[in-house]
């Protein structure tokens, strides 16, 4: 699945929330439940994201030339967001990774349950997933 | 502490004046927490605004036409129940700001500038708000001035013998806190004051979070300078107050310089008004000075011993239910305290209480709090807090209280 059909898949699973914001919020927390374990080694300033509020830890492995995300926050409601953003993007050419807009967060009204000022932290993971795709597209043209 | 008929106040027809209060968010009624951050505006502050807007709107103090001279005096008059409310002297000591930060950056500058020589020496505590730190580094690195943190015990109180130990011929400034925003601590301001003055030193005594919940009286406190904001206490965002005693304010040099503030401009030699002109450059925020003086009413009206024995039982209420929660971890557990609880809950990050009670309509605040300095001293990263007004109810603690403990159930 594209990285574009993803993100259509999440906005057509929040749409069926039908703007309920306490539904909305408790299907995020759900969903970052189900993101793979984060090692706990790695819960260090060298994996932080930097810009969030919360803490979010997060890295990228290349995995038969696809980008692999693997990530983390110490809020539920912070790991949702994140767990979102490597649902679109893991699996993924760094390629393509690089290429891509990200527009679902404003079509589920992300702002909305997470407050204006946190959305520049959103916008700090979704820069970082960007950097790690970067690092391995180099590394592969070499 | 149970209260006599004549000491209970009647929150709903008070909450009746706070249209704000009526609406529902996300289908739920609004309950609102958040009163250390601000107040809700009653109607009588709200039909002000709209009304000087409406019928007396003109530039103060120069014009010469009716529209002028009403505006003039009604701005007047709020400094005379300025004055009054905090038992100044005078009008003249009471200057208008755009709120507690501007009022603090005044005395900064303007006593800061004049005095401060290299070495000299500021006191302010380890609970202060950034606006009660930052203008006093800046200062302090202009003059080649120390700035020095008082300490305070694991119940956030001033530890007074550290704070007599601090003081020295070389302390010249200390500017505290009334109230913590985040602690809720009531610091003991008049003995700080008093051993202040015992040096030589002057004071400023951040009074933002104390002009809505306690009676403050600036002769008896005996401070030099004391600042507040309107909107923490019912009135006006953008309007604020700085008091200070008259001798001082008419040796200290001007703030900003602009209209207003002068008294004859040349290219070569400017002289300036007479206080409290001299502080208040430009054209000020004639609505919301004006809109204050409807919210010193509405405080009055009630009175601030009704105010303080209503958020009295409030806390308690609030602070006992929460006490039985697993894992609640008070941050400020003073003596004396105004109606603040700071708090973290084990293994349940505090953003996610402010996000999810959010979404329950429940309207608290979650983070530093302006006062990371004090998180540091506590090693958290931050807090959740709730902060109450005259206007909140038992009802509303309890249903707060239980949404939480279903949310941390939840969350756990």
């Amino acid at each position: 699945m594209s990285i574009k059909m993803r993100q259509e898949e999440i906005i057509g699973e929040f749409k069926l929330l039908e703007s309920d914001l306490e539904m909305s919020i408790n299907y995020l927390i759900e969903l970052g439940d189900q993101l793979t374990p984060f090692p706990e080694n790695k819960k260090t300033d060298d994996f932080i994201v930097k810009g969030c509020q919360s803490k979010v830890w997060m890295f990228a492995e290349d995995k038969n030339q696809n980008v692999v995300y693997n990530a983390d926050s110490n809020t539920v409601v912070t790991k949702g967001l994140v767990s979102l953003l490597v649902r679109v993007f893991s699996g993924h050419k760094a390629e393509e990774i690089l290429n891509e807009e990200i527009y679902f967060p404003e079509k589920i009204g992300m702002s909305r349950f997470i407050g204006s000022q946190r959305s520049n932290g959103f916008s700090a993971m979704v820069k970082q997933m960007k950097l790690y795709a970067l690092a391995i597209n180099i590394k592969e043209k070499k | 502490m149970k209260l006599s008929i004549k000491d209970q106040v009647d929150v709903s027809s008070i909450r009746k004046q706070f249209p704000v209060l009526e609406q529902s968010i996300n289908g739920k009624p609004l309950i609102y927490l958040d009163n250390a951050a601000t107040t809700q505006k009653p109607l009588a502050v709200i039909n002000e605004i709209n009304r000087y807007y409406t019928e007396d709107n003109s530039n103060i103090h120069r014009g010469m036409h009716a529209l002028a001279e009403r505006a003039t005096a009604a701005y007047e008059n709020t400094r005379k129940s300025v004055a009054r409310f905090i038992n100044a002297n005078e009008s003249e000591e009471i200057i208008f700001t755009k709120g507690t930060t501007d009022s603090i950056n005044l005395v900064a500058h303007s006593l800061g500038g004049s005095i401060l020589k290299p070495g000299d020496e500021v006191l302010i505590s380890c609970m202060e708000h950034h606006s009660n730190i930052v203008p006093w580094q800046i200062i302090c690195k202009q003059a080649k001035a120390v700035l020095k943190i008082i300490p305070i015990n694991k119940r956030g109180e001033i530890l007074i013998e550290e704070f007599l130990n601090l003081l020295s011929e070389r302390t010249k400034i200390i500017s505290v806190v009334h109230i913590s925003n985040t602690l809720g601590t009531v610091n003991p301001v008049k003995r700080i004051i008093s051993e202040a003055h015992k040096r030589g030193a002057k004071v400023l005594i951040d009074g933002a979070q104390a002009t809505p919940h306690h009676k403050i009286d600036v002769k008896s406190l005996n401070c030099d300078f004391y600042a507040f904001s309107g909107h923490k206490m019912y009135g006006p965002t953008g309007v604020g107050v700085l008091y200070g005693k008259r001798t001082l304010l008419e040796a200290l040099p001007p703030y900003q310089g602009g209209g207003e503030m002068i008294k004859d401009v040349s290219f070569t030699q400017t002289s300036y008004n007479e206080i409290p002109y001299k502080f208040e450059a430009g054209t000020p925020n004639i609505a919301g000075v004006i809109g204050l003086n409807r919210a010193i009413e509405f405080i009055e009206s009630i009175g601030l011993n009704q105010i303080r024995n209503h958020e009295k039982e409030i806390l308690l209420r609030a602070t006992t239910q929460l006490s039985e929660i697993t894992g609640f971890q008070p941050m400020g557990t003073a003596l004396e305290k105004a109606s603040v609880i700071s708090f973290n809950i084990e293994g349940v990050h505090p953003f996610d209480l402010g996000i999810l009670l959010d979404a329950k309509s429940i309207a608290i605040r979650t983070g530093h709090h302006c006062t990371q300095p004090l998180m540091e001293r506590f090693n958290v990263e931050g807090t959740a807090r709730v902060s109450f007004a005259i206007y909140n109810t038992f009802e509303e603690v309890d249903q707060f209280v239980w949404t939480l403990c279903d949310l941390v159930k939840k969350l756990r």
